[in-house]
Formats: structure tokens, sequence, C-alpha cells
């Protein structure tokens, strides 16, 4: 637990004996939860896995904001403003960013919709397409998030330290990367663990 | 239906799939490009599916399945070429043709682009003009060439002093001045017969000078020894790295020995047909050697019966339709197979399974007309030019910030310093010692020797003096490879691809010491995994010139933090034209700063604060609520 250690910013005799446990933070960005589902298929291993880390923001916990933490964990790529916001908040908070599944990675399924005008998805589906209540328009509350002009996989907005590439990654890649990353390794996925579907 | 033009060439290629590039090359010479209905006719008198002759159509820059304009001129966009000024020469002509590069006029009279070097490295900036080579263009040639095509005056009634190529041969050794007369060579290899031949091109240790160094009698041994219907040779004049073009001189003025190495190498592995895969950018060459062929066939010196010694030998000239890939020689028999030039597996290899699946040995120009000096001169000979591991001369292409660009013959085991010298280089910062894919030499190596045992190289030597902006030349060399890759393979296809956007990023002054450890990354991944010697070489110069010209690129890091290659802010345009909003989270601010104030943020406590198992949620600002 070498890595723990290092990690042990407490500096109190009893926090020594007992290392600090490393803190998580997940999130799904554009993305469908799929990444999030593969993870809860570690099943029982989630038992062992929260003797070495707690949960920070996430949609395990509910935080709203993550603190300082050792891993972050990001689902889906950046389709609107708000992403980006989350995106940086997880960028300025954890030490080691992992980009989670193919959207996180690549875009994915929401980038499809690079190859058209972002003006023009929002007409049709607002304001020219079939089925439309009367008067309907183009939502502009300030609360909502603004669309991109084209999704992006995340480390075109932020430094990404890692990939975990998979349409999901498999539960077992979760948490053979997630193992080996906490015992200080240099994560490395052989055979089986490594899908870029 | 085929047209009776397009019959003519059919018949004349004889409806052969495997002479499909050529139909299409010929197809096209006519039109300007390749309509639907011409490829579908293509296909169809051929026996093969369209996808198969779409497939080949759309794989070669020249090659054009959408209208590209009665007058197509492309500008040679090699870094030499760069350094003379052609991106302004080019911004002059559009601005004349009121053009925007790479799209055709409205009339579909004129289209105005780039392509990669083509060879006139000592006499640019060259131009292509519907496939013919003019050199030297300056702003008065600029305006000449608007004038005439405002004017719709063909390209075969330009002034004929306008595709006018030099040689610049600047320094002659044994092979360009060897003085023998046409045939000579090939009438002292009949005496010598095939057995002894290879005995000498042993005893001469030639090693192929396309640059890798293969040593050629163990090619053409196994070759000679690998069963098959037919043999074949092949010489490769798909000269296509950045910063060469020897055999541009070996073809114009040396040709004659360049037909007695092949008609030699035939001799010698039991062939009895020949192939020059002529590049498309030296399609200026082709009647010339057309005609120079048929002239030996008169002399009895090519064909049935050479000199009256019973040997039958023949050659057809192929040409390439501007592709880098097809240099490779597996990837240059896709191609002569009329297929997209895509290098093949190997093993099996060529001199085992080549063109038609049968024994071909692909040899380089150079090492052709080298072979053929051997068989006057005998190896012993050969041998004692240069040094022990390299023997005999090396055709160095010197281009760049010299005061004498062109051809030097020298022999192996000559330093840089001395090539630089002969050539009048002054202040020299850099030089590139096997084009984009090789080396690049700082003043420290300059007393280094031009040797397979130390610096190899196929003779594409670049000089960059103090006022050259190395970035600039790494820049251009990766916009060139991922031009080039085929798209086989993807550590290849991915990587050049990322390559050249993350020194775009550093040029638009978005750069952080991220990128740098990217593109190191990625020379890591290529070299490794690539399936041949494009992806293998790509980042080679990159790798160097980050090593040695660091300032160069650090110059150019906008920040120690990460930076998004885009402007954030202006990805909501769009939304925000939509929706009229323009208020604080309609924007969106700097990565650098958003990231500072988002660690400078108080957090609810000590860290043992948040580690609460049900904590307490804090009441989220309301515009990042998810």
């Amino acid at each position: 637990m070498m890595a723990q250690e290092n990690l042990n910013d407490t500096s109190s005799a009893s926090a020594a004996a007992t290392p600090r446990k490393l803190k998580v933070a997940t999130v799904s960005l554009a993305g469908c939860f799929g990444c999030h589902m593969s993870f809860l298929d570690i099943d029982e291993r989630i038992l062992p896995l929260l003797e070495l880390v707690e949960f920070d923001r996430s949609p395990i916990t509910d935080i709203k904001h993550c603190g300082p933490c050792d891993i972050g964990l990001i689902e889906g790529g950046v389709c609107n403003a708000e992403n980006v916001h989350v995106l940086r908040e997880f960028r300025a908070n954890c030490k080691v960013l992992i980009a989670l599944g193919a959207c996180a990675v690549n875009g994915g399924l929401p980038a499809q919709r690079n190859h058209l005008e972002l003006a023009d998805i929002l007409q049709m589906v607002y304001r020219t397409g079939h089925g439309l209540a009367v008067g309907s328009a183009i939502p502009n509350d300030p609360e909502l998030p603004l669309p991109l002009n084209q999704v992006h996989p995340v480390h075109e907005v932020v430094k990404i330290d890692y990939f975990l590439p998979g349409c999901p990654p498999s539960g077992d890649a979760i948490w053979a990367f997630l193992t080996q990353h906490i015992e200080g390794k240099d994560p490395a996925l052989g055979h089986g663990l490594l899908h870029y579907d | 239906m085929a047209t009776p033009e397009l019959e003519r060439i059919l018949a004349r290629h004889r409806r052969d799939p495997l002479q499909l590039l050529q139909i299409l090359i010929e197809a096209q010479a006519h039109a300007g490009w390749l309509p639907p209905a011409t490829l579908s006719a293509i296909a169809e008198a051929l026996g093969v599916p369209r996808a198969r002759v779409e497939s080949t159509a759309s794989f070669y820059s020249f090659l054009h399945t959408r209208p590209a304009g009665e007058f197509r001129i492309l500008f040679s966009d090699n870094i030499t070429d760069r350094m003379l000024g052609n991106q302004a020469l080019m911004k002059a002509l559009c601005d004349k043709l009121w053009l925007e590069p790479g799209k055709v006029s409205e009339d579909g009279l004129v289209s105005v682009d780039t392509t990669s070097c083509t060879g006139m490295c000592d006499q640019g900036p060259a131009v292509l003009a519907n496939g013919r080579t003019i050199t030297r263009v300056t702003p008065e040639r600029i305006d000449e060439i608007a004038h005439l095509i405002r004017r719709r005056v063909p390209v075969g009634d330009w002034p004929p002093e306008r595709f006018h190529v030099e040689d610049n041969i600047r320094r002659r050794d044994v092979l360009l001045d060897h003085g023998l007369a046409p045939g000579a060579a090939l009438a002292a290899a009949l005496d010598r017969g095939a057995t002894s031949i290879l005995g000498e091109i042993e005893r001469s240790a030639l090693r192929g000078c396309g640059g890798a160094g293969f040593g050629s009698d163990i090619k053409w041994r196994s070759c000679r020894d690998a069963w098959g219907d037919a043999h074949y040779v092949i010489c490769n004049a798909d000269e296509g790295e950045p910063g060469t073009f020897k055999d541009r001189v070996l073809l114009a003025s040396y040709f004659d020995m360049v037909v007695d190495g092949m008609c030699i190498a035939g001799m010698a592995i039991g062939a009895n047909k020949g192939f020059i895969y002529l590049r498309g950018e030296y399609r200026y060459l082709l009647d010339r050697l057309e005609t120079r062929l048929a002239q030996r066939r008169e002399q009895g010196l090519l064909g049935r019966n050479i000199l009256g010694r019973g040997f039958s030998f023949d050659i057809e000239i192929h040409l390439g339709a501007g592709a880098y890939i097809c240099g490779e020689e597996s990837a240059l028999i896709e191609s002569l197979e009329g297929k997209p030039g895509k290098p093949r597996i190997r093993p099996p290899f060529p001199v085992t399974n080549g063109y038609r699946g049968q024994p071909t040995t692909v040899n380089n120009v150079e090492t052709l007309a080298l072979a053929a000096l051997i068989a006057v001169h005998g190896g012993e000979w050969f041998r004692a030019i240069g040094t022990p591991a390299s023997t005999g001369t090396k055709l160095l292409s010197v281009s760049g910030d010299v005061e004498r660009p062109g051809i030097y013959e020298f022999p192996f085991g000559v330093t840089v310093a001395e090539v630089l010298e002969a050539a009048g280089a002054r202040d020299t910062q850099a030089v590139t010692s096997a084009g984009a894919a090789g080396h690049c030499l700082a003043a420290d190596d300059f007393g280094r020797r031009i040797a397979f045992e130390d610096v190899a190289t196929g003779g594409s030597i670049m000089v960059f003096d103090h006022s050259r902006d190395m970035f600039e030349v790494a820049r251009n060399f990766l916009h060139f490879f991922a031009h080039e890759s085929c798209g086989f393979c993807t550590p290849c296809r991915v990587g050049t691809a990322v390559n050249a956007r993350l020194i775009d990023k550093l040029a638009a002054d978005r750069g952080s010491p991220y990128d740098l450890d990217e593109m190191a990354k990625m020379h890591r991944l290529m070299q490794g995994a690539s399936h041949c010697g494009l992806g293998n070489t790509a980042t080679i110069a990159l790798h160097d010139m980050l090593a040695k010209f660091r300032p160069a690129f650090e110059r150019r890091l906008h920040s120690p933090e990460y930076e998004p290659a885009f402007d954030l802010d202006a990805a909501l345009t769009q939304a925000r034209r939509m929706t009229g909003r323009d208020d604080a989270g309609a924007h969106l601010g700097d990565n650098r700063e958003a990231l500072a104030e988002e660690r400078s943020r108080p957090h609810g406590g000590t860290a043992a604060a948040t580690v609460a198992p049900s904590p307490v949620t804090p009441a989220p600002t309301k515009d990042l609520q998810p």
C-alpha cells in the first residue's frame, strides 16, 4: 500500500497507523450511465473496494460537488456548458483523471451529431419538426446549459491521465484498473479486458 | 456504355483488370475527371465490381471522382518549396482567379491546391499544371499562368520553355561520368553470363539505394531461386521522399544506364519482363522514355533476342498517380496490379510472391544504374570505392539553404560537412539526412559520414540555415505524413493525424508541455506498431527535432496547464444565436482561469468532512444542477 502512504496527507499518528482511504469521484457527462452500471457489475467486490476507497461526488453518494480526490472517473463526452464546468471541477480536484468508456474516450454516440449543424438540429427539433405544439420555441431558460457546437471527447477539454475504452468497459476491466492503480502499479489491461467496442 | 475513346483505352490494355490504374489515368486525361458513368463503364468492361474501380479511383491524389476544373494547378508543398515562398505565390494565384484553395471555381474552369513534394526541390517553387511540371515559379509567372487560364489556353499550348526542367548536376563521379555507350553495359553482362553477374554483384557488396540498403545480391539470388511461372524486374521510380530528385536526373539523362541495369537484372534472375513504375509527378518524362525504349528495340538493345545473343527482355512503363506510399515495394506492386497502394503483409516477400504472385525484384533506379556499371567494371573495382560496409558512390539530392542546389555524386564515407561545403551552405542550423522520413542532424553531427553504418540515406539532403524555424519544418513533415498515410493500419492512420493536429495546436498558440509529451508518446507507439515503413519512420525527424531543437517547440507553448485546441466560448456561438441568450451562463471562460478558480474554491471544511458516507448535500448553484 505504498501509494496510499504517499498520498496520505494527514500527519497525525493515528492516521499513519490506519492509512487514509483513497477518495474516488465519478460522474456521467454526455453518457448513458452504462459505464456506471458496468462499474456496479463488480458485484460483491464493491465491499473490498470500499475497504480501500471512499466515494466523494458520485451518483452513488449524491454529493453535488467534489472536494480534493485521488481518482476521478469520467463517463461520457462533453456536449454542453455544464459538462465543461463539471469536467473542470474534476480536473481541478482529482490527482488522476480517467476517461471511462467509449463516449469519454472518443465522443461516442452523442458525437454522431457532429456532422450536423447544431443550429439546424435545434431548428428542426423545436421549430420545424413534426408533432410540435403550436408556438414551440427553442428553450432559452438560463437554467438550461447551452449545447456546444460539437460533442468532444474529454481529453479535448482537459488533460486526461488514463483512458479505459469499451462500450462499456467490463466490470472486470474497471475492477482490474482500479485495484492495480490503488496498489500503486501502472494499470495494464491484458487480453479479454481491453475492448474498443 | 463505353465511348469510342474509352474503348480504345480498354483495348490497348487488353481489358485486363490488373491494368485498372493505367486505364483510369488515361481515361481521366480526356475529361479531367472520372465521372460515375465512366467508372461504371470501366467496371463493366473489365468484369470487376464497381466498388473495386472506385476504391482505386478514390485512393490516388491525382485521380478525381469529382470535377476538378478544366485547369488543375497544384503547388508542390515540400518545406523547400515553402522556403522559396510557394504559399504567397499560391495565394496570389487564388486572388487573381477569385478562388479558394482546394475548391473548383464556380464556372468549373480552374482549381488551385497543394500537393506533396514534386521532386523539383533544386528548382522550386514548383507547380503541376494539369500534371505538367513548371519550375522556378515567380510572381511574374503567376501573372502569366492566371492570364493563360483566363484566356482558356490549353496547357499544351503554354510557352514550352515554361516546362523546362534542369538536371543541376554539381558533382560527377563514377556513375555520372560513366562514359559508356548505350547497351555497352548490357553487352558486357551478356559476355559474363548470369552466374558470373550474380558473383560480381556479390563481390561489389552493392546495397539498395532507395534508403533501406538491402544487399542486392541476396535479393537477386533469392528471386532467381524462387519457383514461378515468370519472373519480373521492377524499377522503382516512385521517387516520393520529400527532397529527393536523383531518379529524375537519372531517368532524364542516364536512362540507358537504367535500362541496361534492368536488362542485366532480368538476365540475372531469369526474367523477360520489366516494369518502370514512374511517379505521376514525373509524367513529363513519359513520352521521352517511351520514345527511347522504342529506339532501343529498333537498335536491338531491348525486346526479342537482344544483341543477337538469344536473351529477350522488354520493359513497360506504368504511371503512378500521386501516392508516396507506392514507393514501398509491396504497395508499388499492388499499384502495378491496379489496386490501391496499400502495403502487403510480409512475408511472403516480393522475391517469391510479387507481381501477379510471381518472383519479383524491386530495385531503385540508382541501384539498377550502378548494377550496369558493375557489369562493366566488375565487383572488385566497385568495392574499392566508398567504405567497407557501404561500397560505391551515392547520389545526393541537395536542396534548401545552399548556393548550389542539385545532384552531388560522392563516394560513401563523405562527411556531411564536406557535402555542405561543396553545395555552398552557410550558417547551417540543421540537415535532414533522409528526407521527411529520416534523421535530422544538428551542427555537432556534421562531422558524421554518409554511409549505411553512420548516416544512412536515400539521398535527400535538405539544408536549413539559422533563419529557419525548425518548428515549421516539423509541421510540414507531419502534415505530409498525415496526407500520405494509406489508412490501412490504425497506428499510422490515426497517429499521423493526431501528430498533425497536435502541432497545429501548438502553432495556434494553444500548446502545453502535455502536447509535446503526447507527440513523444505517439513516436514510441508508431515505431513499433505500424504496418510498414511509412508509419515506422513518420516521426523520426520529429523525434530528433524535439530533442535537438527543443526551444523551437517550447517557444510555442502557451501555458503550463493543458489547453483545449479550440475556443470553448466560441463553441457556444450557435446555441447563443438560436436561443438569443447572452447571460453569464451562456459563456465559457478560459480553461486556465477556471481551473485556478476551482482550485482556490473553499471546500466544506477539512478533507475529513467530505468523507461522511451520508453527507450533507451542499446546495448546488443553479446553473450547475445536472
